[in-house]
C-alpha cells in the first residue's frame, strides 16, 4: 500500500516513516510538512493511506479531511488522547494514533487499515445532479423580477434582507440567506461565510481569507474554508 | 529533582537500525532549538495562542525523550496559555533547559 505522511514536525514524520519500514506493507512515497502541499499532490496522485497530524498550524488535519474529494484511508496522529470521538465523525478515518506511537500499536493500526473498507460517500458530480432551474424570480415592490442564476455574483445577508449582486445591478430582497440558499444549485453556489453566498464559477482569485469576485472582496470563514478548498481544482 | 530525558523510545524504534537512530537524533538536535527559540519569541511577547501552539509541538518531544511527567506539565501549561495564564512557565522553561543540555551529549 502506498502512503503519505503529513505532519509539520520532522521528528513525527521520521517516526511514522520508520514504523512503515518495520511493517513492510506500507511504502511511504511522500512526506509533507503542510496540508496545502499534500492537497496538490493528492490531486495528481492516487494513494491508499494518509498518516495525518491533527494539529497543524493554519490548516488542521480535520480541515484537511473535509477538503478531500475522494479520500483514501486516513490514520490520524495526535498528541491529544481526547481526539477519538472527533476522529470517527469521518468515515474515511480508520484509526487514530496517539504519539509517541509504539510498534505494537502501529501493527494494530495496519490491521485496521487492511480490514477497513472505509470510503466517504461520493459527492454527486454536476452530471449526476438533477437539472437545475436557470432563473430565479425575486419579489421587489410586488413585482417578480427574473434573474439569471449565472449572472449572480454574490449574495450578502444584511439584517432582515439579502443583497443580490449581479454584474450590472444590485437587488435588495426581504428574505434570509438560508431561504435563498435552498433555491440555489449547489454546483454554482457556495456559502463561504455566515453572511455570504458566492457564485463559485465567478471567483477571480483567493487570497488568505478572502475571495475576489468581480470587484467584491468576500470573507471566507474558517468553518466554510474546507468546503471551498475541496471544490477547487488545485494544480 | 527534574525529570531527565532518555533515548529509550528512540532505541526501541530503531532496533538494529543505527542509521535511523543517528538520523533521528540529528532531526531532534536540529528541530528542538528552533522550536525552543520560537517558544521564547512568542512567550516573551505575550502571544499566548502562538505560545500554546508551539508548546503543543514541544510536548511531543518530551514524550519522545521519555519525559512523561514533563509531558503532563506541558499539557497543563498549554491549557493555561489558551486562557491567557502562564503559571507553569518556570517549570516548563526548566524542562527546555534540561533538554537543551541533554541533546549536547547525544
Amino acid at each position: 500500500m502506498n502512503c503519505i505522511i503529513i505532519d509539520d514536525e520532522a521528528t513525527a514524520r521520521a517516526i511514522v516513516k520508520q514504523l512503515c519500514t518495520k511493517v513492510e506493507e506500507l511504502d511511504v512515497i511522500e512526506e509533507f510538512d503542510n496540508a496545502i502541499s499534500a492537497i496538490k499532490f493528492l490531486n495528481q496522485n492516487s494513494i491508499d493511506v494518509i498518516f495525518l497530524d491533527v494539529h497543524m498550524p493554519g490548516f488542521s488535519g480535520v480541515d484537511f479531511v473535509q477538503t478531500l474529494k475522494d479520500p483514501p484511508k486516513v490514520v490520524m496522529t495526535t498528541s491529544d488522547t481526547d481526539f477519538a470521538i472527533a476522529a470517527y465523525e469521518y468515515e474515511c478515518i480508520v484509526d487514530y494514533l496517539v504519539k509517541p506511537i509504539t510498534l505494537e500499536r502501529f501493527q494494530k493500526c495496519l490491521l485496521k487499515i487492511k480490514n477497513s473498507s472505509a470510503k466517504r460517500p461520493q459527492i454527486p458530480t454536476a452530471n449526476q445532479e438533477n437539472a437545475q432551474e436557470e432563473d430565479l424570480y425575486i419579489n421587489i415592490d410586488r413585482r417578480l423580477i427574473k434573474l439569471k442564476l449565472n449572472d449572480i455574483l454574490v449574495i450578502e445577508a444584511k439584517g432582515d434582507y439579502i443583497e443580490i449582486k449581479t454584474e450590472k445591478e444590485e437587488h435588495r430582497v426581504h428574505t434570509t440567506l438560508k431561504k435563498i440558499k435552498e433555491k440555489l444549485p449547489e454546483k454554482l453556489f457556495l456559502q463561504i461565510h455566515r453572511s455570504y453566498i458566492i457564485n463559485f464559477t465567478k471567483i477571480i482569485d483567493i487570497e488568505d481569507n478572502s475571495v475576489l469576485i468581480a470587484k467584491n472582496v468576500v470573507p471566507i470563514s474558517r468553518s466554510n474554508r474546507p468546503e471551498l478548498m475541496r471544490r477547487l481544482n488545485l494544480l | 529533582m527534574i525529570e531527565q530525558p532518555n533515548l529509550s523510545y528512540i532505541d526501541e524504534l530503531a532496533g538494529d537500525d543505527e542509521g535511523f537512530r543517528g538520523q533521528f537524533i540529528d532531526v531532534v538536535k536540529s528541530e528542538f532549538p528552533l522550536e525552543k527559540d520560537e517558544y521564547f519569541g512568542h512567550i516573551d511577547n505575550s502571544r499566548f495562542k502562538e505560545t500554546a501552539e508551539i508548546v503543543h509541538k514541544l510536548k511531543h518531544k518530551f514524550n519522545i525523550l521519555g519525559m512523561h511527567d514533563s509531558y503532563k506539565l506541558a499539557v497543563t501549561y498549554e491549557m493555561e496559555l489558551l486562557e491567557g495564564k502562564y503559571e507553569s512557565k518556570t517549570k516548563f522553561d526548566n524542562v527546555l533547559a534540561t533538554i537543551e543540555e541533554y541533546i549536547k551529549t547525544i
